[in-house]
């Protein structure tokens, strides 16, 4: 286990996802202040941290949806921000996204959601990525009558689950979960959980999880990482929250109001 | 004197902010036109904001075509009836239609309806997350979202104003038959003796110009909200009125380039 502020070691191999010195601002609000992590290869990295610490902005910064404004991102020992545009969606081609929301295109049937990249790149016909669909659909426990339905007709629970379908569709070798379990009942949470861990396991991904919720995070991590003010505070394995010894990571774990994390509120 | 100079300093942000969004907008309308010309080609998604575009608004545009023609010709005819030029009703009707008012009333129209609602569809995208969601789908939300309905637009819109034209003429020749006593066959030589092609062709450039407007702003204030459905609900007001406004000041322009010698 890492100390407070040090990366995970990577084991000798090359980690799969490396960042180093991540700083972002948006105006004078400093978001990420230096960000260090390593994400092993075909494990799952649980990131936590509480509302505003930045977890997010880490995530879109990998994925090329922010752009930083210091510090290195690299895949596969590759600079991201040293590839050409195509280089980089190659990159992109091999990660998928569960979104908070889902994130689901309301225009089109939950098929063409589910099977959106392999059409967009014309890796599969319409009527082949039907049958994907219904393959991918039955991936996450839902039926293939689903997929005929828009996703204004879904509950919480099936959008959660038709994003992740559309996540695994195009078999990535990076899956990033973006609070997998927000709003979701704990019944259903733990359901979203088990069929990320299978899904990963499955394709033998790297997956990133960012959450809130400790439960999920003990469930679907093996290692985790604690992010404050911008700043990586501690790593360690999932396994091990609630009692790491880190002041921090203790507090966040078991939810106490007192404790080195102080909540900015206007007295 | 601080007074002067702060009405100066606010005189000068509003002008570089200005400036700012004009140039921000044509970057987006060049990086969107630059898309049309690379693959991958989203036609199934233009074919789709065509018929939004063109079929869907024809009820709203043939109504105001109409109504336009009719009411030219009684304005006219009273209005030339105070000095016996009656008879020039079924000119000032097609010139007016073809040239001016057929495409700027089809663009205000369009604006409303189309600008409205690409706004508030690529707004609440961007909002749910969905765009960004396109770029992790390795789908280029500018070629995707944006390219296919600024082509539909600048080709729908023409399309609308043929027949815009049409209606409103045959808006004049119902008044102008029915109501006004002239003859069904004079009216019509009427109407195309002094009819010359560039008459329609420049109310069809301006229409495309304009259907380019009402597409771009439509996209662009879309794609730049924030700030949840009350940030949806500002852009889907700033298309309409920048996109009003654009076709309005456009027109003079177009008119100023095309008809001044």
């Amino acid at each position: 286990m890492s100390g407070a502020g040090a990366p995970p070691r990577a084991e000798g191999a090359t980690p799969k996802i490396r960042l180093r010195g991540l700083a972002k601002s948006f105006g004078p609000k400093l978001v990420l202040d230096g960000v260090d992590l390593d994400i092993r290869a075909g494990h799952s990295m649980v990131i936590l941290g509480g509302s505003g610490s930045g977890k997010s902005v880490t995530i879109k910064c990998i994925l090329g949806l922010i752009t930083p404004d210091a510090g290195t991102i690299e895949i596969d020992g590759r600079d991201l921000s040293k590839l050409t545009r195509r280089e980089r969606e190659a990159v992109n081609d091999r990660i998928g996204m569960l979104f908070q929301n889902g994130a689901l295109f309301d225009s089109l049937p939950v098929w063409e959601n589910v099977c959106f990249k392999l059409l967009a790149q014309n890796r599969i016909t319409r009527r082949a990525a039907r049958d994907k669909a219904a393959e991918v659909l039955a991936q996450v426990g839902l039926a293939a009558s689903v997929g005929d339905l828009y996703p204004s007709e879904l509950s919480g629970g099936m959008q959660k689950r038709v994003g992740l379908a559309r996540a695994i569709a195009a078999e990535p070798d990076i899956i990033f979960f973006d609070e997998p379990t927000t709003g979701l009942d704990p019944i259903m949470g733990a359901v979203i959980d088990g069929l990320i861990v299978d899904c990963v396991k499955r394709l033998g991904a790297t997956a990133v999880s960012i959450t809130h919720d400790m439960a999920s995070a003990r469930r679907i991590g093996d290692d985790a990482a604690m992010i404050h003010r911008g700043r990586i505070v501690w790593t360690g394995a999932a396994a091990t929250l609630g009692e790491t010894g880190n002041a921090m990571v203790d507090q966040f774990a078991r939810g106490e109001r007192e404790g080195p994390i102080q909540m900015e509120l206007r007295k | 004197m601080d007074r002067a100079l702060d009405l100066t300093a606010a005189l000068g942000r509003a002008a570089i902010a200005t400036l700012r969004g004009t140039g921000a907008i044509a970057l987006f309308a060049v990086e969107a036109i630059s898309h049309l010309f690379r693959p991958p080609f989203y036609g199934r998604l233009f074919l789709r904001a065509f018929i939004e575009i063109a079929w869907f608004s024809l009820p709203v545009v043939a109504l105001t075509a109409v109504f336009t023609g009719m009411v030219l010709a009684l304005q006219s005819y009273t209005g030339f009836a105070r000095f016996n030029a009656e008879g020039a009703v079924a000119n000032v009707v097609v010139l007016s239609i073809t040239r001016e008012l057929g495409p700027v009333l089809a663009g205000l129209m369009v604006a409303g309806r189309i600008g409205a609602a690409f706004a508030a569809e690529i707004g609440t995208m961007r909002v749910t997350d969905q765009i960004d969601a396109l770029n992790t789908l390795s789908t280029n939300p500018m070629k995707y979202l944006v390219a296919p309905r600024l082509l539909a637009g600048t080709i729908a819109m023409p399309l609308l104003v043929v027949i815009a034209d049409i209606l409103g003429v045959m808006g004049g020749w119902l008044i102008g038959t029915q109501q006004l006593g002239f003859a069904s066959g004079a009216y019509l030589k009427a109407t195309f003796d002094f009819l010359q092609a560039w008459d329609v062709i420049s109310g069809l450039i301006k229409a495309a110009v304009f259907g380019f407007v009402v597409t771009l702003m439509g996209c662009w204030c879309g794609y730049t909200s924030g700030g949840g459905a009350q940030g949806v609900g500002r852009a889907t007001t700033s298309a309409v009125v920048s996109s009003s406004i654009l076709i309005l000041a456009l027109d003079y322009v177009l008119t100023a380039m095309m008809f001044t010698r």
